[in-house]
C-alpha cells in the first residue's frame, strides 16, 4: 500500500496526515539576547554547557532539545522509534555523542545547514510508511565548533567580511508521528544540488540562493500554488545578501514573494547591535526558530500554512582549499496548522 | 546537479553577487589600520627607549622590545582582548609582530583540548607556518641573489 504520492518533479504528499507532536529549542546566550530570545524553550548562559570542550557543548544542546521535544509531545524518550539527526561537524560528531545516550535507533545525516529540512522530510517519510509511531528529527550548531571546523581559531584576530554570517549556537528538535498533533506536514519538496560556480565561502547566502530558488520555484509548480498560498515562506540562513538574491532570482522565475518571505538568519540576530553582519547561519538557526517560533505560530492558528525551507552550503575545508565552488541545497517542507482541520473538510 | 553551464553565465552571476554584497569601507579601514598599527609601533618605540635609557645597547634593547610586545600580544589573546581589537583595527593589528604572536597563541588555545602533541604541537603553526616557510624561502632566495650579484658585479 502506498503511503506517499509523488507530485510533479521533486515533490511528495502523504496520503494520510503526518503530524508534528512536539518540539524543543535550546540556544546560547547571544541568541537569547537577540530579537527572538523570548521564543526559545531554554537559553544556556554557559557557552560550554559544563562540557569538556566545544563539541561536547554542542552535543548537550542536542540532548536537551531532544528531551524537550519528547516532553512536549507527551512521550518518554524510550518511545521514540528512530532518530534522524546531523550537524555541521566532520563525521557529525555532535550528533553521535549527543544522542548516543538516548539509546534509540539512529540515522545520521549531513545536509549542511539544511539538515533540519532533511531530517523533517525523512521523519515524515518514515512515519507515512508506518515505520514508527514517533520519529525524532534533530540538528544543532555551535558558533565555536563551526569556527574551528571551517574558519580560524576563536582567539585569532581577524576582520569578518560584511557578507559573512554568524553561526547560531542552538538546537531544535521535532517529534513527528501519526497520532494527531498541533501541526501537520502536508508536503515535501526534495532539494537538488545547485551550483552557480561561486567560490566565496564567506558569502554563503549568495552560494545558497540559487538552490533555494530552484527548490521553491519547483515546489510552487509541483503543487500548482503561488507564494500567496502561504502565510510565510521561511528560508533557513540566506541572510540579507542571500535574501535579496533569492527574491531577484524568484522574480526571474515569475514569482513575486517579497511579501511572504522571511529568513531565519535575518530574524535571529539584530545586526545593528549584535555585530552579526549578514545574519545567523548553521543548522541550529532554522532548527531552533522552527521549534521556537514557526511551529508555535502554526499550532495556535496564527498562521495556516508555511513553507519551511532550510538552506545548506555543501562544502568542506578540503573542497574549499582544492578550489572547488560552493554548491547549495534547500529542502522544503509544507507545514499546516491542525486547528480547524475539521471545519475545512466539512 | 543544477548548474550554470557557460563560464560567461558564471561570471555574470559573480558580478551580480558583487553588486549586491556590501563591503567594508576601504578608506575607514585604512585609517583605522594606520592609527592602530602606528600606536603599536609607538608602544614599541617607547619600550625601546626605556630599555636604552636603562643602559642597554641598541641590539639588546631591540630584543627586549620584541619579546615584550610578543608577551603582551599572547596575554591579550588569552584574555580575548586582542581579537576584539583586531576586529576594529584590521590590518593594523596584523602587520606588527603582535599579529604574528596572536596567530601562534590563538591555535595553541583552541587546540589545547586535542592534546599536547596532536593538539598544540601539530596545530600551533597552522596560521603562522606558511609565513615562516615562505619567509625563510624568500630570504634564502634573496641571499642567493645577493651572493651572485656580489660575485659578478663586485
Amino acid at each position: 500500500m502506498r503511503k506517499m504520492q509523488t507530485l510533479g518533479k521533486q515533490s511528495m504528499v502523504p496520503e494520510e496526515p503526518v503530524y508534528i507532536q512536539g518540539w524543543g529549542s535550546v540556544v546560547g546566550k547571544k541568541e537569547g539576547e537577540g530579537p527572538m530570545g523570548a521564543c526559545f524553550d531554554e537559553i544556556e548562559e554557559d557557552p560550554v554547557l559544563g562540557a569538556e570542550n566545544w563539541e561536547g557543548a554542542e552535543s548537550r544542546l542536542q540532548l536537551l532539545a531532544a528531551r524537550k521535544a519528547a516532553e512536549r509531545a507527551g512521550i518518554s524518550t524510550e518511545e521514540i522509534r528512530m532518530i534522524f539527526a546531523g550537524d555541521l561537524l566532520a563525521q557529525s560528531i555532535a550528533s553521535s555523542f549527543g544522542i548516543g545516550r538516548l539509546d534509540r535507533p539512529v540515522y545520521g545525516l549531513f545536509g549542511a545547514c539544511s539538515t533540519m529540512g532533511e531530517a523533517l522530510s525523512l521523519a515524515a517519510l518514515a512515519v507515512a510508511a508506518g515505520a514508527g509511531e514517533h520519529v525524532l528529527a534533530l540538528t544543532s550548531s555551535h558558533f565555536a565548533t563551526a569556527e574551528k571546523e571551517f574558519r580560524f581559531p576563536l582567539e585569532y584576530g581577524s576582520q569578518r567580511p560584511l557578507s559573512a554570517s554568524w553561526t547560531v549556537t542552538g538546537s531544535g528538535a521535532c517529534v513527528v508521528g501519526s497520532d494527531a498533533g498541533p501541526v501537520k506536514i502536508t508536503g515535501i519538496t526534495t532539494g537538488k544540488i545547485t551550483d552557480y560556480g561561486l567560490k566565496d565561502s564567506q558569502n554563503m547566502g549568495a552560494c545558497m540562493a540559487p538552490a533555494t530558488c530552484q527548490t521553491i520555484s519547483t515546489h510552487l509548480r509541483d503543487f500548482g500554488r503561488s507564494p500567496e498560498d502561504y502565510d510565510r515562506i521561511i528560508t533557513g540562513d540566506l541572510g540579507y545578501v542571500g535574501q535579496q538574491i533569492l527574491l531577484d532570482l524568484m522574480e526571474e522565475e515569475g514569482f513575486l514573494m517579497g511579501k511572504v518571505h522571511e529568513d531565519c538568519g535575518i530574524r535571529i540576530f539584530d545586526r545593528e547591535t549584535q555585530d552579526t553582519h549578514a545574519g545567523g547561519s548553521g543548522c541550529g538557526c532554522s532548527a531552533s526558530l522552527l521549534a521556537g517560533w514557526i511551529l508555535p505560530q502554526l499550532a495556535c492558528g496564527q498562521w495556516k500554512r508555511v513553507l519551511f525551507v532550510p538552506t545548506g552550503a555543501l562544502m568542506s575545508r578540503v573542497s574549499f582549499y582544492e578550489g572547488n565552488s560552493v554548491p547549495g541545497i534547500a529542502q522544503a517542507v509544507v507545514l499546516e496548522t491542525a486547528q480547524d482541520a475539521g471545519k475545512e473538510e466539512a | 546537479m543544477t548548474q550554470l553551464t557557460s563560464e560567461e553565465e558564471k561570471k555574470q552571476y559573480e558580478n551580480y553577487v558583487k553588486q549586491v554584497t556590501p563591503t567594508h569601507n576601504l578608506a575607514v579601514n585604512m585609517a583605522r589600520a594606520f592609527v592602530a598599527g602606528g600606536l603599536i609601533c609607538v608602544l614599541g618605540q617607547g619600550i625601546l627607549n626605556f630599555c636604552m635609557a636603562r643602559g642597554l645597547d641598541q641590539e639588546t634593547a631591540g630584543t627586549w622590545c620584541s619579546v615584550t610586545l610578543i608577551f603582551l600580544s599572547a596575554l591579550t589573546t588569552g584574555l580575548n582582548l586582542y581579537p576584539r581589537f583586531a576586529r576594529w583595527a584590521g590590518a593594523g593589528s596584523l602587520v606588527p609582530i603582535t599579529g604574528f604572536a596572536n596567530s601562534v597563541a590563538a591555535p595553541a588555545i583552541e587546540y589545547q583540548k586535542e592534546g599536547q602533541v596532536f593538539g598544540i604541537g601539530c596545530r600551533i603553526f597552522t596560521i603562522a607556518g606558511p609565513v615562516i616557510l615562505y619567509g625563510i624561502l624568500a630570504s634564502g632566495a634573496l641571499g642567493l641573489i645577493d651572493w651572485l650579484a656580489g660575485r659578478w658585479l663586485g
